[in-house]
């Protein structure tokens, strides 16, 4: 069964989101993720939020989708959230429940905490949900580019990271189709005690690494008999292009920050 | 085990963008001891039928009746382990679900996890591995030694040693020789006569369907395009036609030489022999 989680899944759709090249969004989600940090009133937080939902929004993507992959998420938000609300001890006590006391300072520090962390994963996630693996890896390479100045092995590291990606799809789909075949014959992975649910990973993890490692094997091959020699010297099928919309949204998350900054002050 | 769908659907990861529609309001029924082959194009939802036999997917749509079990839309299971043991399934390239240090234990994996004894496993070991036609000498090797085509046959012993009722083949001998393929396919045949077990086939062989099979289902686009006894259905060419599938050679030969020498045999599985010598006794009929 494939899950409902929908971090790390690529949805194809036709936006401007999905048009914009991928080292724009590196950056500006990069950058989205320290400016979070600089929230600190109710308006700030409201107009990231704004933000955020516009640009989901503008993917094209449907929302009720997006809400219902972060559902592994929300647990952990309403989580941080309730333990924020019993463990801190700020500010005035507000009311009790059962006996615990609320404190203002842990109710206006629950609430943040859980926004960013909720804003986080939805602009993060946004990501993946609107790029190819390959064009996040091939944005890595160009970005740390520089790096190759200090020996860093940017180009490996860019293979390394595309072949990965390239090959969980197909990891996932074998584990599916050997825990398929060993449930047929006898085995349960949902029920019974402890000791026996792990056992029964054993029949599922063998086959998978014997699987992953023959692939491994035959790519390698394949790769070598194409006359892979290393990034040295090697052109690109795709090449990054910054183009008018690309300059266009950096205008607009620019505003963005300086609206952050006019709020903060509020 | 009789088995029926009424109006089964199937929809692959609902009310997401990845929806995918792969069965749609398929009804039939199998009689207990049928061999039933299932053809359809890549795609036509071949493998997601039959994983609704013993459970592994369930129905999003309709009622799915094997035996005493019952699989309705909506419903939690009971009793799927029951249904499991009854219900064998040799999955596409079943060479992938080896994982034991040896092929002994590899074969006696399935029948000890429904309960079947030593003593039980002691005696099905050799009777399965007969079957197959592998030496009892390599019992003790590891499954991963053995060649691509050795490790099929490991694998399908490994579902027979479950002593099914029901044995569903998922394209079981694609990618062997095609010695080994009339090996297997052959040896399917048999055991569904003598243990009197309910076959499901699943192929891309028009001729294989023929050759083995009583019933045929075409699959097309998740729904049923075809249905019924092999004679009937493998001789209607133009129904066949729409879905880009071929009458089986034996059938196109009969069907050309009524055309152009007006000689009518009716096709009732004969073998190569019988054939020539009813077209020898045609042809003298007619001197
Ligand atoms: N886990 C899954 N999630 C989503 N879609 C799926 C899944 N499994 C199969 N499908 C889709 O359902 C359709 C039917 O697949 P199925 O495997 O049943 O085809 P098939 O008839 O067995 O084909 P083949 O002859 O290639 O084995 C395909 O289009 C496939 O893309
Ligand atoms: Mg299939």
């Amino acid at each position: 069964m494939a899950s409902s989680l929908i971090i790390g899944q690529y949805v194809p759709e036709e936006s401007v989101v999905h048009k914009l090249d991928p080292r724009t969004k590196i950056v500006m989600i990069f950058a989205f993720v320290i400016f979070v940090f600089f929230a600190n009133n109710g308006w700030s937080y409201l107009w990231l939020t704004a933000f955020s939902i516009g640009a989901a929004l503008s993917t094209k993507i449907k929302l009720r989708y997006i809400a219902r992959g972060l559902k592994p998420v929300w647990f952990l938000i309403v989580f941080t959230f309730l333990l924020h609300l019993f463990v801190t001890r700020e500010g005035d006590v507000l009311f009790d429940i059962i006996g615990f006391p609320i404190y203002t300072g842990a109710l206006i520090q629950g609430v943040q905490i859980s926004m960013r962390f909720f804003l986080l994963i939805l602009v993060t996630s946004m990501l993946t949900l609107t790029t190819t693996p390959i064009e996040i890896t091939d944005a890595i390479e160009t970005l740390l580019h520089p790096l190759k100045k200090v020996k860093f092995p940017v180009h490996e590291l860019a293979l390394m990271m595309s072949i990965s990606l390239r090959f969980i799809p197909t990891l996932m789909q074998e584990t599916e189709k050997i825990s398929k075949a060993q449930a047929s014959r006898g085995v349960d992975f949902r029920t019974g005690p402890l000791k026996e649910r792990i056992q029964a990973v054993v029949p599922l993890l063998v086959p998978l690494f014997v699987s992953a490692f023959k692939r491994a094997e035959e790519l390698a091959m394949a790769m070598e008999a194409r006359g892979y020699k290393g990034g040295e010297g090697r052109s690109k099928l795709r090449e990054l292009e910054v183009r008018a919309r690309d300059y266009l949204a950096v205008v607009v998350f620019i505003l963005m920050i300086v609206g952050l900054f006019l709020l903060r002050d509020m | 085990m009789d088995i029926s769908f009424t109006d089964v659907s199937h929809i692959y990861q609902q009310n997401s963008p990845f929806e995918y529609h792969a069965l749609k309001d398929l009804s039939f029924s199998i009689p207990s001891g049928k061999f039933v082959a299932i053809v359809g194009h890549t795609g036509s939802g071949k493998s997601t039928l039959i994983q609704h036999l013993n459970g592994l997917l369930r129905p999003t749509k309709g009622t799915i009746e094997i035996g005493d079990y019952r699989l309705i839309a909506g419903e939690k299971p009971k009793e799927i382990k029951g249904l499991r043991k009854k219900v064998g399934v040799v999955f596409q390239y079943p060479e992938h679900q080896l994982f034991e240090e040896t092929i002994a234990k590899d074969i006696a994996f399935g029948p000890k996890n429904f309960g079947a004894t030593d003593e039980e496993i002691a005696e099905r070991i050799p009777e399965v591995m007969r079957a197959v036609n592998l030496s009892e000498t390599l019992l003790e090797r590891s499954p991963f030694d053995l060649s691509g085509g050795q490790m099929r046959r490991v694998a399908i012993a490994g579902v027979l040693a479950m002593n099914p009722e029901v044995l569903v083949l998922d394209e079981p001998t694609a990618g062997l020789d095609p010695k080994g393929q009339q090996e297997i396919m052959d040896m399917f045949y048999q055991l569904h006569h003598d243990k009197g077990l309910t076959t499901i086939l699943v192929t891309h062989s028009m001729e294989d369907a023929l050759k083995y099979a009583e019933h045929v289902i075409i699959l097309e686009g998740g729904r049923k395009h075809l249905e019924g006894d092999v004679g009937e259905v493998f001789t209607q060419k133009q129904t066949l036609k729409e879905v880009q599938l071929d009458v089986p050679e034996v059938i196109q030969f009969l069907m050309d030489l009524d055309e152009r020498m007006g000689i009518r045999i009716p096709y009732e599985k004969q073998t190569i022999d019988v054939l020539s010598n009813q077209i020898k006794q045609h042809l003298k009929a007619r001197r």
